[in-house]
């Protein structure tokens, strides 16, 4: 077993990411996640082909990461939300070229400007797209720092299996804490990447990378082998962990630290006599509609405990067919839910299924 | 009193409230003289007096300034307060000074309620823990600076862009001579495994401010799951820090209930009995 070390969740993404293959960071700072440009800045340069670069603006860092995308090579960016925003552009051209790369999201207070604390308010932005047009990010979303390496780890191989952008959406407390995490990561996945633009050396026909079709029916050709594949992600790739699911009667859905404040809540109710379990997605998209299919033929309610004005509650209706009722415990702004107020919604969804 | 003056019950008599007040009035002048007399003594003496080395309950030898430096995430802030909290104990009044221009979460002022309680001032950004995130300096730092009478317990940003907020107040506290300035050091932080990176950290750490070391305290930990062998495994790496430096290790600092199994197996060895709380765990 790996010695554990004491890490920030920023320096966790940062410190995987270079471990998983990643030689390019292209960033610009913003809180709170500066950690993982600032984790870069000192570790990049003393790794043999290690680059770190601070660009002009989000814009600028997430075209960068196109370009390197486009090589072949494993490539990152990380922002807070505003910036993110500002990437959304280049991440839909980085969808539409196929390419692999990783994009870090650590949330916080919107909308705007907002404020630093954090928030799960991008929820729609990251599952749906965050760009303009038809396509899909794998999203991934760390509930512990240990996870914020090992997620980080697996988004770059999910990445290169899919030749498709992958996102951390995480959030400005996971980004902060700090726990102890053992960076025993596993084995980096390989793959053969011939669209790469590695130069032919006059060996081989030449490769294109690009997004514009200026014909509509080869457009829309792209567009549904592109859903072909997302068909095949949904099926294979969903991600959730189950706790004390078992024998409940009221299904917790959170992810992210809002699990982790749910779980407290859920180990208080079961002291109260409520049966009661917490569907955790780890796959943010693809969600993982069968679990919750599976839950909604056996409890007699849903509560979805978000940092947000209630998002993935949309989620967790189609996934259950609205088979059960769905109630939302929520905080926004940069607020995080006390376990008592998730605990009373539970209290309240246990009653009402009664009636 | 009021009430019972207004009970018919009660009502004294006239010769008996003369009485009482021929008795009362010089006693409440003698206590008011030597409460005065104390008062000034006080007074002398704060004006006067030294402020650390003849202290009369100075026996720790506390300097005046205290300050806590090093890598980032080392956990400054949380020895910088426990500590202020160890000068208040030995009966000095103290404050603690917030200079984190780095970190947005996770800070002293976490802790304002629980060092108020104990009477210990927070001199803090107005910005800290507030959504805008201004690496702002509190306006009344320069407060602990002129005003020699108080101690003060400052709590520096990590590494050398931490401590670049120490840069305009350094030569003061230089020329006042009277301060002790801790290295704190992990050597579970993945960027601090071993001597050499430590070591590389403090030079840059006393080159952005300005000013040097004289101590290392030694908070090698592993969060909630540090055991006693995790902080007995880094005595020697402290050790080597310390030949490397010519610095003392002056402290070696664990969470509270490793406190009863490691003191008497390490020298210096202080408890960090206030922890800051994570409401979502």
């Amino acid at each position: 077993m790996a010695e554990k070390v004491l890490m920030k969740g920023n320096e966790a993404i940062a410190e995987a990411a270079i471990m998983a293959g990643c030689r390019h960071y292209f960033g610009y700072p913003i809180t709170p996640q500066t950690e993982v440009a600032a984790y870069m800045a000192k570790r990049m340069p003393k790794i043999e082909g290690g680059v770190f670069l601070q660009a002009e603006s989000e814009i600028a860092a997430i075209n960068m990461v196109y370009g390197v995308a486009a090589t072949g090579k494993r490539v990152m960016t990380s922002s807070s939300s505003p910036g993110i925003s500002l990437k959304s552009e280049g991440i839909s051209y980085i969808a539409g070229c196929d390419l692999p790369a990783l994009i870090v999201n650590v949330q916080r207070g919107g909308p705007g400007l907002g404020g630093i604390q954090p928030s799960q308010s991008d929820y729609f932005q990251a599952t749906r797209g965050s760009g303009h047009g038809d396509y899909h990010l794998i999203v991934l979303a760390p509930a512990s720092v240990q996870e914020m390496a090992s997620l980080t780890f697996k988004a770059f191989n999910l990445a290169d299996k899919y030749r498709m952008p992958t996102m951390i959406l995480a959030d400005g407390t996971m980004g902060q804490m700090m726990e102890p995490v053992s960076l025993d990561m596993g084995e980096v996945e390989t793959y053969e990447k011939p669209w790469a633009l590695t130069g032919t050396n006059m060996e081989r026909e030449h490769n294109i990378v690009n997004s514009l079709s200026l014909v509509p029916e080869e457009l829309e050709k792209f567009n549904f082998e592109r859903f072909e594949k997302y068909k095949a992600i949904e099926e294979n790739e969903a991600l959730c962990e189950e706790f004390m699911m078992e024998d409940a009667e009221i299904c917790v859905a959170a992810f992210g630290i809002a699990s982790r404040v749910s779980k407290n809540a859920v180990l208080e109710a079961r002291k109260q006599g409520i049966k009661v379990g917490l569907i955790r997605p780890i796959t943010l998209w693809p969600f993982p509609k069968k679990a919750f299919r599976a839950a909604a033929d056996k409890v007699k309610a849903f509560v979805s405990v978000e940092m947000s004005m209630g998002q993935m509650i949309e989620d967790v209706k189609l996934a259950t067919e609205c088979k059960k009722p769905v109630s939302l415990c929520n905080r926004a702004g940069g607020m995080i839910p006390s376990p008592d107020q998730v605990l009373n919604a539970i209290i309240e969804a246990n009653k009402g299924g009664d009636k | 009193m009021t009430f019972s003056m207004q009970n018919a019950k009660c009502r004294i008599s006239g010769l008996r409230r003369l009485l009482f007040w021929v008795w009362a009035l010089p006693t409440i002048n003698s206590a008011l003289c030597t409460m005065h007399f104390a008062l000034s003594i006080t007074i002398v003496w704060r004006r006067f007096a030294p402020a650390v080395l003849e202290n009369p309950v100075n026996k720790m030898n506390f300097k005046r300034i205290t300050l806590f430096a090093g890598h980032y995430g080392s956990g400054k802030t949380n020895i910088a307060v426990n500590y202020a909290v160890k000068i208040k104990d030995a009966g000095i009044d103290v404050c603690v000074a917030d200079l984190d221009i780095v970190n947005p979460y996770y800070r002293a002022k976490d802790s304002e309620d629980e060092l108020q309680k104990r009477g210990i001032k927070l001199i803090s950004s107005v910005y800290a823990n507030s959504n805008v995130d201004l690496p702002a300096i509190p306006q009344d730092m320069y407060s602990i600076i002129d005003n020699k009478e108080t101690f003060a317990v400052m709590d520096i940003g990590g590494d050398d862009r931490g401590a670049l907020a120490l840069g305009r107040y350094a030569p003061s506290i230089i020329e006042e001579n009277d301060y002790e300035m801790f290295f704190v050091i992990n050597k579970f932080r993945p960027l601090t495994p071993d001597a050499e990176s430590t070591v590389e950290v403090m030079r840059e750490v006393e080159s952005a401010g300005g000013i040097k070391f004289t101590a290392i305290v030694n908070n090698s930990n592993l969060g909630e799951e540090t055991t006693a062998e995790d902080v007995l495994s880094s005595v020697s790496y402290a050790e080597e820090i310390s030949s490397l430096t010519g610095l003392p290790v002056k402290l070696t600092t664990v969470k509270s209930t490793l406190f009863n199994e490691l003191s008497g197996r390490i020298e210096n060895i202080m408890p960090l009995n206030l922890q800051h709380v994570r409401k979502y765990d």
